[in-house]
C-alpha cells in the first residue's frame, strides 16, 4: 500500500498539509495535557498581578502616571519573549527522543517540521496574548490609541514572538541536553528583564540603561506603548524616538540571522 | 532475488573518528542480516546512512532500489525505521501516534484510522485504549514504535538495537512482532550488540569492528570457523584447576581456557565424542572431581573475542551522530 502523493507542483500543499498535521499534534497535547498549558498561560498573569500590586506602589513612572496602564504592554512583549522557551523545549526534546529523526525517515514533506512548529507555537502564543489581554483589561489596562494602531501593536507582539520562535528553533537545535535547556533557560530571564518592561532603563546605571534601551524587548514594549497610548518611559535618545520603527526592525533582524541559521543547523543533523 | 539492500565502500568522518571505513554489506531480499558490533563499530551511523538520516562522505548505497543519497524520497516511502529510543510522542495514546504517522504518509484521514486499528490489533496494543504512552512499559512501547514504522507495509525494516534496555519480557515481545514480519516477506537489517539476539533472528551475520565488516556468514557458519565445539568441564574445587587443565589439553591438544571463579575449564574440540570421553576418562584417573562435564556450540561472544581480539564489551561510547 504505497499511496504516495509527492507529485510535482503538489510540494507547497504537502508543507502545508503536514505542518498542519505536525501542529495539531501540539493542539492534541493541550487538550491531553492541559496542565502545562494553562500554567504557561497563566504565569504571565501571576507575573502581572506580582509586578502591578506587590511592587506597583513602590514603582515611580516618569510623569506620575499610572504603573499597571505602563507595565502591561511590557509583560505583553515578556509573554511573548517566554514562548521562545517553550520552543525550544519542545525542539530539542524531538530531536533527543528520536521524533525528529522518524519525521526525517519519513516521506513526509521535509520542511512541514518546522512548519507545524511554527503554526503551533504562534496559536499557543496568540492564545498567551489573548490571556494577558484580558487579565490586563480586568486590571484597568486600556487601549487608548485607534483600532488599527491597537491592532498594530498586537501585530507587532505577535512579529516578536514570530522572530523569537527561529531563535527557539535554533536554539533547541544546538542544545540537545536538558540540562543545558535549562541552563538557556534561565538565562532568558535577565535578558527579559534587561529592558523596559517593568522599570525605566534611565533609572539604571549608564551602560546598563543602554543595554536596556536596545534590547529588542524594549523597543516591541515603547511601540506597543506608543501605539496603545499607554505611558512610556520617556526618555528622548534615538531609540525611544524611533520605537515602532525598531519593533519592525528588530524582529525582521532577528529572523534574517536566526532562521538560515536554524535552516542550517536543520541541515547538519545529516552530516 | 535480487538484494534489497547494498552498500559498496561506505565512508563515514565524524572529526577525527572514523565511524565507517569502507562498509559493504549485502542484504537479499525477504532475509535477516544480523550487523553484529560494539558500541562505537559503526552500527548506527551504517543505519543512519541507510535510512537518509546522514550522509555518507564517500561509497554508494542502496536501499529497496534507490540510491540514498540521490533519490532520498523514494528510500524513505519504501522503508520503516525502529531507532534506538522509542520515537513516539509520549503525551499521546497508542492510537494517536498511529494517526499522527498515518497522515503525516499521507493515507487519507479513513485510511490512517483504518490502518492504525490494524496495527493496534497486530501488536496487542488495542486495549491500551486512550493511556497515554508514557506510561507504557518499554516493551509496549517498542511494539508502537515498531507499529508506527509499519504503517506503508514497508519492504525494508531496519531495527537499531531494537531491545536495547528492555526487560526479558519485552525482548521476546519485540522478537515475536519481528518473526511475523520476516515470515510475512519483510527484508530486516537489525543492528545489536547481544549476540543470542542476532543468533535468534538473523539469517547472516555481519561482524563490525571499527567500520568495516570483519567476518561474515550464517551464525552456524560464524561457530563452526572457531574450531567446533566446546568442552566445558566444572570441577569440584578450585584448587584442582591446574591438573584438571593439565589434563583437557593433554586431551584435546590445545591450551584451554580457565575461568577460577565458575571453576571451569574449557577448550575447543574437533572429534566431540571422543574428545568427552577421553576426557572423562582421565580426570577420573587423576582422581579429580567433577560437578559438570559438556559439549556446546561456541557463544557468538566468543566468536567475537576470537575475531576481534576483545570483547563485545569493552569498547567506548557510539560516537552520536
Amino acid at each position: 500500500m504505497t499511496t504516495l502523493t509527492q507529485a510535482g507542483g503538489g510540494r507547497l500543499r504537502w508543507t502545508l498539509v503536514d505542518g498542519w498535521t505536525v501542529a495539531r499534534r501540539d493542539l492534541l497535547h493541550w487538550l491531553r495535557e492541559p496542565a502545562p498549558v494553562i500554567i504557561g498561560l497563566l504565569f504571565p498573569v501571576l507575573m502581572v498581578l506580582m509586578f502591578g500590586f506587590l511592587f506597583g506602589g513602590a514603582m515611580a513612572i516618569p510623569g506620575s502616571a499610572d504603573y499597571t496602564e505602563f507595565l502591561l504592554p511590557g509583560m505583553f512583549a515578556m509573554t511573548m519573549a517566554f514562548g521562545m522557551e517553550a520552543t525550544m523545549i519542545a525542539v530539542s526534546t524531538d530531536v533527543q527522543r528520536g521524533v525528529t529523526d522518524r519525521f526525517r525517515s519519513m516521506p513526509m514533506s521535509p520542511s512541514a517540521v518546522v512548519v507545524g512548529r511554527c503554526g503551533a507555537d504562534m496559536l499557543n502564543s496568540a492564545a498567551g496574548l489573548v490571556v494577558i489581554i484580558g487579565a490586563g483589561l480586568l486590571m484597568g489596562w486600556r487601549a487608548h490609541g485607534s483600532v488599527g494602531a491597537t491592532l498594530g501593536a498586537v501585530g507587532l507582539l505577535l512579529l516578536l514572538r514570530f522572530a523569537l520562535l527561529w531563535i527557539g528553533i535554533f536554539l533547541g537545535l544546538v542544545v540537545r541536553n536538558p540540562e543545558a535547556v535549562g541552563a538557556v533557560q534561565i538565562l532568558v530571564w535577565p535578558v527579559a528583564f534587561l529592558s523596559s518592561t517593568f522599570v525605566a532603563p534611565a533609572t539604571m546605571p549608564g551602560w546598563l540603561g543602554t543595554i536596556a534601551e536596545w534590547n529588542p524587548l524594549s523597543s516591541t514594549a515603547a511601540a506597543a506603548r506608543e501605539l496603545f497610548g499607554n505611558p512610556g518611559w520617556g526618555g528622548d535618545s534615538w531609540v525611544t524616538e524611533h520605537a515602532v520603527v525598531l519593533a519592525v526592525v528588530w524582529p525582521l533582524v532577528l529572523v534574517a540571522v536566526f532562521f538560515p541559521l536554524s535552516v542550517r543547523r536543520y541541515q547538519r543533523l545529516s552530516r | 532475488m535480487s538484494p534489497t539492500i547494498v552498500t559498496e565502500g561506505l565512508r563515514k568522518r565524524f572529526g577525527e573518528k572514523t565511524a565507517l571505513d569502507g562498509l559493504d554489506l549485502t542484504v537479499a531480499a525477504g532475509t535477516v542480516l544480523g550487523l553484529l558490533g560494539p558500541n562505537g563499530a559503526g552500527k548506527t551511523t551504517a543505519v543512519r546512512i541507510l535510512t537518509t538520516l546522514l550522509r555518507p562522505d564517500a561509497g554508494r548505497a542502496e536501499v529497496a532500489g534507490f540510491d540514498v543519497v540521490r533519490r532520498p524520497d523514494r528510500v524513505r516511502a519504501g522503508i520503516g525505521l525502529v531507532g534506538q529510543n522509542a520515537a513516539v510522542d509520549e503525551a499521546l495514546s497508542a492510537r494517536q501516534n498511529l494517526e499522527l504517522f498515518g497522515r503525516l504518509y499521507h493515507l487519507p484521514t479513513a485510511s490512517a484510522k483504518a490502518r492504525a486499528g490494524e496495527l493496534l490489533d497486530q501488536f496487542h496494543l488495542a486495549d491500551t485504549g486512550t493511556k497515554p504512552v508514557k506510561r507504557f512499559s518499554g516493551g509496549m512501547r517498542r511494539r508502537l514504535d515498531l507499529a508506527a514504522s509499519l504503517i506503508l507495509s514497508p519492504r525494508v525494516l531496519f531495527l537499531d538495537e531494537p531491545t536495547t534496555g528492555l526487560d526479558p519480557r519485552g525482548r521476546t515481545e519485540v522478537w515475536t512482532a519481528v518473526r511475523a514480519l520476516v515470515a510475512a516477506g519483510t527484508t530486516v537489517l537489525l543492528t545489536t550488540q547481544y549476540l543470542d539476539e542476532a543468533d535468534q533472528l538473523a539469517d547472516r551475520i555481519a561482524v563490525i569492528d571499527t567500520g568495516k565488516v570483519i567476518a561474515e556468514g550464517t551464525p552456524e557458519a560464524l561457530k563452526s570457523d572457531l574450531g567446533g565445539d566446546r568442552l566445558d568441564v566444572v570441577l569440584h574445587d578450585a584448587a584442582a584447576l591446574p591438573r584438571a587443565t593439565e589434563v583437557v589439553a593433554a586431551v584435546t591438544g590445545t591450551r584451554p581456557e580457565t575461568d577460577p571463579d565458575a571453576r571451569l575449564v574449557s577448550a575447543p574440540v574437533r572429534d566431540r565424542v571422543a574428545a568427552l570421553t577421553e576426557t572423562v576418562r582421565a580426570l577420573h584417573d587423576a582422581r579429580l572431581a567433577v560437578e559438570d562435564i559438556g559439549l556446546r556450540r561456541p557463544t557468538l561472544d566468543e566468536v567475537f573475542l576470537h575475531l576481534t581480539g576483545h570483547s563485545t564489551a569493552a569498547k567506548e561510547e557510539e560516537v552520536p551522530a
